[in-house]
């Protein structure tokens, strides 16, 4: 594709460039809704649209008084902390459990390992509203409902297949011979496992965190059946500001959280490549 | 020289088969005590809310805990010959305790469901009974209300009361019992949920075919570039994927609303006059192309792993043999990517069909799903059961799906990003 073969007839050489023409269409299709965003942060009158002045690139027409209500605003700000409160603790409650099962599954020994696979897996199958009534349900039952508790063992039951995944995946290629090796050389178990095993393992370790890291920050069914006023993470908030009262705060929000994502995505490609190159896969 | 026939020993003079048992037998229990922890969260977590909510949907407890004597009386009756004085007698007293306990009014509730004016019914029954405190209580039941004498009445009053009931899941699927106390389907304008669920079962059908269509071309160029500029690409289709749902879905509100961005590009070009913008939004449109963008990385990435692993000498080879490109790609490339596009639909599909968020806040009336409807009954109607009727229904069909992909695909081969 990167250069048509020489053999290629007038036909095949105007079919490829309208099918770049196409790919470029779809390409612009998933990335345009997140583009447009970020400059109507930045708008200076109270509209989702782009105004004439902003066209013209006329300075007076941006602004970001829409930060700044971020700032002022108190519900905001807490939503913020809120959220980040209940994802790292659900984060690492997930990474932990879901990393010690992933160590777990990939030894052959484990019996009935497709029916753990399945029960382990299933947060992520279960449609959200299913969960979410469930949970509201028996959570109110044993006086969990609207508490961070409750939220952040609900978050992170939705994160854990994500670790285990991740870490499953890592395990694949991992060489069990270094454990026997290691333990030759006289190492105690718990030696094998810290300068072994979790320098091998914690690119994916780390990949499944962030995995559960955004699926606690992005979550917001859970929270709107289980949260009360107090527990509101930046997504409920952003549930009722769509719902209720539309203003650009909520696209400038939406600035921020992409800005995070950038950062999540980042990461991840930089642990991707350190992954690859420590299995030798890549030539650094 | 030992015997043929004796054990071989280890070292410490155990035979080695037991030895050989004890290490496998240790080192499955390590096994079995890593995941134990993570199954016990799960289980305790979301597995039994769930069941525990699921059991709602066939649990009808009122009538056996305010009413018990009453109720183990008409679910001996069979519902023909005529009922027994001891009916009455026992209603009535159970009626007027239970109006006294204010707690006719949760069975008076229940009873609407299986009979409209049952509630007024029960309650002005109840306020007639309050004050006695003995029999007999038959004719000033019947003087209350005549229908009190009516079989068919009864007969929906022996329905309600079931201690296990499957009404939630006939309502869910638009049956209803007739005068007869049968089951019957509900005339075809009364059919709410079975054309919600094909309705769900259509969109998400329609939105893993979009993403097919809009999937196979770029993965298809992904897979065939030079690494440096497909990881490029491949950023594009994990920007999206990485981004919050809520700030997609607000995108889609900002581009396609009636005064959005896609409108006034179309003005802008004269495409359309200002006065008739396109309503693309809050409707069925809304709900299908934000929800095709946030499903497509779904798409790509399973198809895009597949794809990296056709070898190219395929198509070379036959292009070679005199085929020409479309024939070469038809016969020897789409063959080979076909596992790929079964894994994303999968995947897509189940995603799909349970999908709360997006269509609630831009389906509008026409493009919402099921799972709207559960909300709604979780939490306006508060009817907990039918909601748990509903995702009982809605949890096999995905149950289903997920069997399929596990035929498929494998669970294990599950990629992500």
């Amino acid at each position: 594709m990167s250069s048509l073969p020489t053999y290629a007839g007038k036909l095949e050489t105007s079919w490829s460039y309208s099918f770049r023409f196409i790919c470029g269409m779809i390409f612009l299709f998933l990335i345009m809704p997140i583009l447009v965003i970020i400059p109507l942060s930045f708008n200076a009158e109270p509209y989702f649209t782009f105004t004439p002045g902003m066209l013209a690139l006329d300075p007076d027409a941006f602004s970001i008084r829409w930060y700044e209500d971020i700032i002022d605003n108190k519900q905001w700000l807490h939503a913020i902390e809120n959220s980040f409160i209940i994802g790292i603790f659900s984060t690492l409650l997930a990474t932990f459990l879901g990393t010690l099962a992933a160590l777990g599954l990939s030894k052959p020994y484990l019996p009935y390992r497709s029916v753990i696979m399945a029960l382990l897996i299933s947060p992520m199958i279960v449609p959200l509203i299913i969960t979410a009534a469930g949970m509201f349900f028996f959570y109110s039952q044993i006086g969990l409902a609207q508490t961070y508790l409750g939220i952040i063992l609900a978050h992170a039951a939705l994160g854990t297949p994500f670790v285990v995944i991740t870490v499953t995946a890592t395990m694949v290629g991992f060489d069990q011979s270094l454990i026997r090796a290691s333990a030759s050389m006289g190492a105690t178990p718990s030696r094998t496992f810290f300068k072994v095993i979790v320098p091998l393992i914690s690119p994916g370790v780390i990949a499944g965190g962030l995995f559960a890291f955004i699926t606690s920050f992005d979550e917001v069914v859970v929270v709107l059946f289980l949260s009360g006023f107090e527990q509101r993470t930046i997504p409920r908030q952003m549930w009722s500001g769509l719902r209720e009262q539309i203003s650009p705060t909520i696209l400038a929000v939406a600035t921020l959280l992409i800005t995070i994502s950038v950062l999540l995505l980042a990461t991840l490609e930089i642990l991707r490549r350190r992954n690859e190159k420590l299995r030798g896969l890549s030539p650094g | 020289m030992a015997d043929a026939t004796a054990p071989m020993m280890d070292a410490s003079g155990i035979p080695l088969k037991l030895s050989l048992r004890r290490a496998e037998g240790k080192k499955r229990r390590t096994a079995i005590m890593l995941v134990l922890p993570l199954l016990a969260f799960v289980l305790v977590t979301f597995i039994f809310p769930i069941m525990q909510m699921l059991w709602r949907s066939v649990d009808n407890p009122r009538f056996q805990t305010y009413l018990p004597e009453t109720t183990a009386i008409l679910q001996a009756w069979d519902g023909k010959s005529a009922i027994g004085n001891a009916f009455y007698e026992a209603m009535g007293a159970e009626m007027a305790q239970a109006m006294r306990d204010r707690t006719l009014g949760k069975v008076a509730n229940r009873f609407n469901r299986d009979m409209s004016g049952g509630k007024s019914l029960i309650i002005k029954t109840g306020r007639k009974l309050k004050k006695l405190k003995t029999g007999p209580y038959k004719d000033i039941i019947i003087n209350a209300d005549k229908r009190w004498s009516d079989p068919n009445v009864l007969l929906k009053l022996k329905i309600s009361s079931t201690p296990f009931t499957a009404s939630f899941y006939a309502k869910a699927l638009d049956f209803t019992h007739d005068n007869n106390g049968d089951i019957t389907r509900l005339p075809d304008d009364e059919r709410i949920y079975v054309k919600l669920f094909v309705r769900t079962f259509v969109v998400a059908l329609a939105i893993t075919i979009i993403t097919i269509f809009l999937a196979y071309p770029i993965s298809y160029l992904m897979a065939s570039l030079p690494a440096r500029s497909s990881n490029l690409l491949m950023i594009m289709v994990l920007l999206p994927f990485w981004t919050s749902l809520l700030v997609r879905t607000t995108s889609w509100i900002v581009l396609l609303q009636t005064q959005g961005t896609l409108n006034d590009i179309m003005v802008w070009l004269g495409i359309i006059g200002d006065e008739n913008r396109v309503q693309m939004i809050y409707n069925m449109t809304g709900t299908i192309v934000a929800m095709s963008h946030i499903l497509l990385p779904f798409m790509v990435l399973p198809l895009y792993s597949v794809m990296k692993t056709i070898s190219p000498n395929y198509t070379r080879a036959s292009r070679s043999l005199g085929a020409n490109p479309f024939v070469s790609f038809y016969r020897i490339y789409f063959p080979q990517s076909v596992p790929g596009i079964g894994a994303g639909s999968i995947l897509v599909f189940i995603l799909a069909v349970g999908y709360y968020i997006t269509p609630a806040l831009v389906g509008g009336q026409s493009g919402t799903l099921i799972s709207n409807m559960i909300a709604f009954h979780m939490q306006k109607s508060l009817n907990w059961g039918l909601a748990a009727a509903l995702g009982g229904v809605l949890l096999a069909c995905i149950i289903l799906a997920y069997w399929a992909y596990d035929r498929v695909v494998g669970i294990d081969n599950m990629k992500l990003g």
